[in-house]
């Protein structure tokens, strides 16, 4: 009998991985099938030059083109907004703060990880509408608003990789600097943030990640469908995500469906290239980073 | 002067962490803050229980909540067998190699889009649960099947963990007692890993109560408490993405509020549990 449940065990468990991976197998293939006919520079810049486009002299009306530069000004701003912050925090958690405090952050940044990208929104979205009614009418959902809310988002994945690889570093090197005379300060600076580089930006890696496929944030901080190349921090702007979800639902004519299995395959590229990215520099500690509440 | 700049470097430091910190009390306290209106204007009971008749000046949003419901523990009944067998096969069962790459093609699905599930969802799923389950295709279960496609790499990330990280002399133990890899799986690891992998359960969980794009593209976002698998429904986050802000001081506008205070309870709720197993535990993770 128990030998019996063991062997269905076993069977059970492959059972469930084969269908895991067939589940896997059957995405890929159906998105590789309907994607990779129109890869290729007319599902960038749709009819337009791309020489002209790049200088800035054509608009791309139907392409992609304005989306990806949207999404690459939103993973800028954000990494820029959400990295000192939380490469300092994670410092001040790892070098600074008392068993007490630790525990304290600790929780509250497990929580802010936690919370629903949606609310995060939410929050951007609250956020502008309180800018517009008690500063300027020149306030309203926009580039900044998303940048700030998806920095938010992140700082959390920032903060951890930053505490863990600063704490992992062994005793020899940590203290190395401090017997030399070098202040904590220093220590910081040139020793312990070196070596700790790669966990630091295996964390940026997965931060920016996240930036690039968010959509619940910026659907409710200022991501539109046809804004163009965004002008200033204060406009609305394209991005691929949102481009991929008002397709689904949006679209007139099989060319525009098509294009939007395009951008399907170019946003999976540039996700599964800086996760890859990310958990190539540091393995064990990525895990870590995700998973540990 | 060295001192000085000791002195700034660490509050500069102490300050960004009180900063990022401050921002989970923000967003909680925004939210609260504007969607007073709607506890002030009814039945504090009715908002959470109630149906949704904005036509009667009702808002409640039970529907919402029982459509979150429905499809996130949908999502981790589908996921947790999957993602068990998985674990047992990446942790004992399988060949190293095999692991290895089971392992980086799990890793591989934490990279993948949320929208672009949604998308093959809408476009291959949904006409699949139309003719040959039947309904509308869009429904509580096309969601949930492909929710936990979605929350899997979680799940089975924090069982491999877990289960990986029970004591070896244990393992090594019942391997001297001559018991297999399968019944040092069944009867020395698992037993040992429950709190980890209970703590993998509760997080897929929060994952798949916390998620939009999913649900909004192949719920069919009816406002209706479901009864059954293949009925249309809408979840908290999806309420939240589609309530489009025509008049800012309107009650149905305030809603969303609401329900965004609900998902940062779940979110919390799931947050503290999980932190609590493992302390117990003394799981490393």
């Amino acid at each position: 009998m128990q030998e019996l449940m063991e062997k269905l065990a076993v069977f059970l468990s492959w059972t469930m991985t084969l269908v895991l991976c067939l589940c896997l197998f059957i995405f890929l293939s159906y998105l590789l099938i309907k994607g990779l006919p129109s890869l290729g520079a007319e599902l960038i810049f749709g009819k337009a030059e791309p020489l002209r486009v790049l200088l800035g002299h054509d608009r791309v009306f139907d392409g992609i083109f304005p989306a990806m530069i949207g999404t690459f000004f939103l993973v800028i701003l954000s990494a820029m907004l959400a990295l000192p912050v939380g490469v300092c925090s994670g410092i001040y958690l790892a070098e600074y703060a008392n068993p007490g405090m630790k525990k304290l952050f600790g929780g509250l940044f497990d929580i802010l990880a936690g919370i629903p990208s949606i609310v995060i929104g939410l929050f951007g979205f609250s956020l502008s509408i309180f800018l517009h009614n008690h500063f300027s009418d020149r306030f309203g959902p926009c580039l900044l608003i998303s940048s700030l809310s998806l920095a938010v988002l992140v700082i959390p994945y920032i903060v951890r990789s930053t505490q863990m690889s600063l704490e992992e570093l062994p005793s020899n090197i940590r203290r190395t600097a401090l017997a030399l005379g070098a202040t904590r300060l220093q220590n910081i600076a040139y020793v312990l943030i070196p070596n700790a580089l790669s966990g630091i930006s295996s964390g940026l890696f997965l931060a920016i990640g996240r930036c690039a496929e968010d959509t619940a944030v910026i659907l409710l901080t200022g991501v539109v469908a046809m804004a163009g190349v965004p002008s200033s921090l204060l406009s609305q702007y394209e991005a691929l995500p949102f481009y991929i979800y008002y397709i689904s639902s949006q679209y007139s004519n099989p060319a525009e469906l098509s294009n939007g299995y395009g951008a399907c395959l170019v946003l999976l590229g540039i996700c599964a290239v800086l996760f890859m990215f990310a958990y190539g520099l540091k393995k064990h500690l990525s895990y870590r980073m995700l998973y540990r509440v | 002067m060295n001192n000085a700049k000791e002195i700034i470097a660490k509050n500069v430091f102490f300050l960004s962490a009180v900063a990022s910190a401050v921002m989970i009390l923000a967003i909680f306290g925004f939210m609260i803050a504007l969607g007073i209106p709607l506890f002030k204007a009814g039945n504090f009971l009715a908002i959470w229980t109630g149906p949704w008749a904005p036509h009667e000046g009702l808002y409640g949003i039970w529907p919402m909540i029982s459509g979150t419901l429905w499809i996130a523990l949908l999502a981790t009944a589908l996921c947790l067998p999957l993602s068990l067998g998985t674990s047992f096969v990446i942790t004992s069962l399988g060949s190293p190699r095999l692991c290895k790459m089971l392992g980086t093609l799990v890793r591989f699905m934490t990279g993948i889009p949320t929208v672009i599930y949604g998308f093959v969802g809408i476009f291959l799923l949904v006409p699949l649960v139309r003719e040959g389950i039947g309904g509308p295709g869009m429904c509580v279960l096309t969601a949930g099947m492909v929710l936990a496609i979605l929350i899997s790499p979680t799940m089975i990330l924090f069982f491999t963990n877990s289960l990986l990280s029970v004591d070896v002399s244990y393992v090594q133990a019942a391997k001297a007692l001559g018991a297999n890899r399968v019944q040092r799986l069944l009867y020395v690891m698992v037993p040992r890993a429950t709190g980890g992998m209970a703590a993998g359960i509760i997080l897929a969980l929060g994952r798949a109560l916390g998620d939009t794009l999913i649900a909004l593209m192949l719920a069919g976002n009816a406002i209706q408490a479901p009864h059954a698998l293949l009925e249309p429904a809408r979840t908290l986050t999806a309420h939240i993405a589609l309530v489009k802000a025509a008049d800012f001081d309107s009650l149905e506008f305030r809603s969303i509020f609401v329900c965004g205070i609900v998902l940062y309870l779940f979110a919390t709720a799931a947050t503290v549990a999980v932190r609590l197993i493992l302390r117990k535990r003394e799981v490393p993770t």
